[in-house]
């Protein structure tokens, strides 16, 4: 059962929920935002795909298995943390890059805690798009098991 | 340097979690993965122990964030070796697994998971801050979540429903317990509630945020009256997955109950202390009497978890430097008997297909090594001299003489009469008499890895509770170092705070 609608706004709403996505991420450090809630937007694009064309073509896109993305998440936001220990202060001491600035963004302030950021952001997408794919195949499961 | 010998053995099983999970397709990674990284973590954790002893404490302001704002990791005597002993546990049981854990359950991420475990577990050991305690646990619970579930069978279900919800009963009861002490104090820092509270004149909330904590970490622990959820679930999945739990979970509760009560509510604790000691006594009589009544091998090793948390307790409640070492070194004890006796029910299993006292017997004639490395673990257990148990049991006898409590005193030895009563019940049932002839005890079929991997780590358990027993000497006297450490607070409460920052209640 497909939608037009939704396969069509899918096809818009796929990049743009992306760029929202890493906008929310970028920000997240000083305002509401962070790598929660950009890695849940992200797979909400994901998922939007699913829905609208199939899950298959979601799994196309995002090319990296999830259990692969939670486990790169994971080991980004421990590496965040070595730093902090190379410049001889504690675990996890954030470490900032000399602010710069760029057109559109403004002031850039770049550091370690966006990377615990990225971090978090690619554990929340791998770990919600991993349960929606097996959730998806236990549905499909099912459906096949009543048609026949 | 210092700071490297706290943070290796925390980080390196997430580490090695987050390498297994990148190499999730190839079994053969996972399981020389989760071994050689549970091992790796033993070896540091031992590294952590002998700096520790060195240097009475190693502190990290993570995140170079001071004492009462940021989170604070600190190695004290007494968590350092419960994160050694819990590592060697790690290790041996990661072993064992080899041969008990099929496929099936490694492509579930059996490994990543019992290393996402030992890292909590040794975490919740080496915080400094109550919130952060509270993280530890749920990063433990989580990973054991999944691990006493992970079968999907009946069995497995129910008893992992009963787990999960008592374990979020319990850190309801924790975050509330911690939510009054943070809206009165201001502070989660442990050493900087200590410092806090002992400034305090009476208040209630102290006692009731206390006791919100006791039945939390009570709950955790197992003890009387709230250690129900224990036996019902323990026995439901694989030997290795309740060999793990039973030497390490109940323990961290055991070890939080100690940090509350040594360093953060000090000031209260003779008001607690006859409450304690009563909990004490109970949870070793119903925990014995429990598993005199049951048939089940893993059943009866369930509820003996339980009696056995009730010495630790009583350590606690004695509070005599004395009692305290007593109470370290049968930690150390019991985590190794314990695990070691579950890891040969396992064995049992493999052996006749069942573990019903009902069911199987013969063992002695048909697997005699067996009935020896059963014996040792369970001889220990029931405090037969030279063996650890015995040690543990008689130095914290003769605390509890020292300060004349002659019922607890009375309880402890009868405990002890009935917990031999039960394991020469299982000796008698599985081992002595003869293979009962209706039954059809087979092997299992199939079976996961080489029984050699069962057998190495189980040998390796009962050969060190006879270590311990014959040259006990030194974790004796490091025992002593560490009790005298917990019941001088006040070191602890300055090591963590060296800046002391003024802050406002």
């Amino acid at each position: 059962m497909k939608y037009f609608i939704l396969k069509e706004a899918s096809r818009v709403l796929f990049p743009a929920l992306l760029v929202l996505s890493l906008v929310v991420l970028y920000r997240g450090h000083n305002l509401p935002g962070g790598g929660f809630i950009g890695g849940l937007l992200a797979a909400i694009a994901f998922i939007l795909v699913g829905f609208g064309n199939s899950m298959k073509r979601a799994k196309d896109l995002l090319r990296l298995n999830p259990v692969q993305i939670m486990a790169l998440g994971l080991a980004t936001a421990v590496l965040s943390a070595v730093p902090g220990l190379l410049f001889n202060a504690p675990f996890l001491t954030g470490e900032w890059l000399p602010g710069f600035s760029l057109p559109l963004l403004g002031k850039v302030h770049l550091g370690t805690p966006l990377v615990f950021d990225i971090g978090v952001y690619l554990v929340v997408l791998g770990f919600v798009l991993h349960s929606t794919f097996s959730l998806a195949r236990l549905a499909d499961i099912q459906m096949e098991e009543e048609k026949s | 340097m210092n700071e490297y010998s706290l943070l290796l053995p925390l980080l390196l099983p997430l580490v090695g979690a987050i390498c297994l999970l990148l190499g999730h397709n190839s079994l053969a990674f996972q399981r020389v993965g989760g071994v050689a990284c549970a091992s790796l973590t033993f070896i540091l954790s031992l590294y952590l122990v002998y700096v520790v002893d060195q240097a009475d404490f190693v502190v990290i302001q993570v995140g170079a964030w001071e004492a009462p704002f940021g989170i604070s990791l600190v190695a004290d005597r007494f968590s350092a070796v419960m994160v050694a002993v819990s590592s060697f546990m790690g290790a041996a049981v990661a072993v064992y697994a080899l041969g008990e854990i099929d496929d099936v359950r490694l492509r579930k991420f059996f490994f990543p998971l019992y290393l996402v475990l030992i890292f909590g577990v040794n975490g919740a050991f080496l915080t400094g801050d109550l919130f952060n305690l509270y993280v530890w646990f749920e990063v433990m619970l989580i990973a054991s979540f999944v691990l006493i579930s992970m079968g999907g069978g009946k069995g497995e279900l129910e008893g992992g429903l009963k787990y999960v919800v008592l374990n979020l009963l319990s850190s309801i009861m924790f975050l509330a317990g911690a939510g009054i002490i943070y809206g009165q104090t201001g502070t989660l820092n442990m050493a900087d509630i200590a410092r806090t509270l002992s400034m305090t004149p009476d208040a209630g909330w102290v006692t009731s945020s206390s006791m919100l904590l006791l039945v939390s970490f009570g709950l955790k622990a197992g003890i009387f009256p709230f250690f129900f959820w224990l036996p019902a679930s323990y026995h439901t999945p694989p030997s290795t997955v309740s060999a793990i739990f039973a030497g390490l979970l109940t323990k961290v509760g055991v070890y939080a109950l100690f940090r509350a009560y040594t360093l953060m509510f000090v000031p209260i604790f003779p008001q607690v202390q006859p409450l304690i000691l009563v909990l004490a006594v109970l949870t070793m009589v119903t925990g014995v009497f429990g598993a005199a009544s049951h048939f089940d091998m893993r059943r009866i090793l369930s509820f003996h978890i339980v009696s056995q948390i009730g010495y630790m307790i009583l350590g606690l409640a004695f509070m005599t430097p004395l009692a305290l070492a007593a109470a370290i070194f049968y930690l150390v004890h019991h985590i190794i008997v314990k695990t070691n006796l579950f890891l040969v029910s396992g064995m049992v299993v493999r052996l006749k297909g069942s573990c019903d006292l009902a069911k199987v017997g013969g063992l002695l004639k048909s697997a005699p090594w067996l009935a020896l490395l059963f014996f040792i673990p369970a001889f220990s257990l029931g405090g037969i001299p030279p063996l650890s148990g015995f040690w543990a049991k008689f130095a914290m006898v003769k605390a509890g003489l020292q300060i004349e409590s002659w019922i607890a005193v009375t309880a402890a030895l009868l405990v002890g009469v009935l917990t031999l009563f039960s394991m020469t019940k299982i000796w008698a049932e599985a081992f002595w008499k003869e293979q009962p002839a209706d039954v059809d005890a087979q092997p299992l079929r199939n079976p996961a890895g080489h029984f050699a991997y069962m057998v190495v780590p189980v040998a390796v358990l009962a050969v060190s509770t006879i270590l311990i027993g014959l040259f006990g000497e030194p974790l004796f006297s490091f025992s002593e170092r560490a009790a005298a450490q917990l019941l001088n607070p006040q070191e602890y409460i300055s090591a963590v705070l060296q800046s002391q920052v003024e802050v406002l209640p």
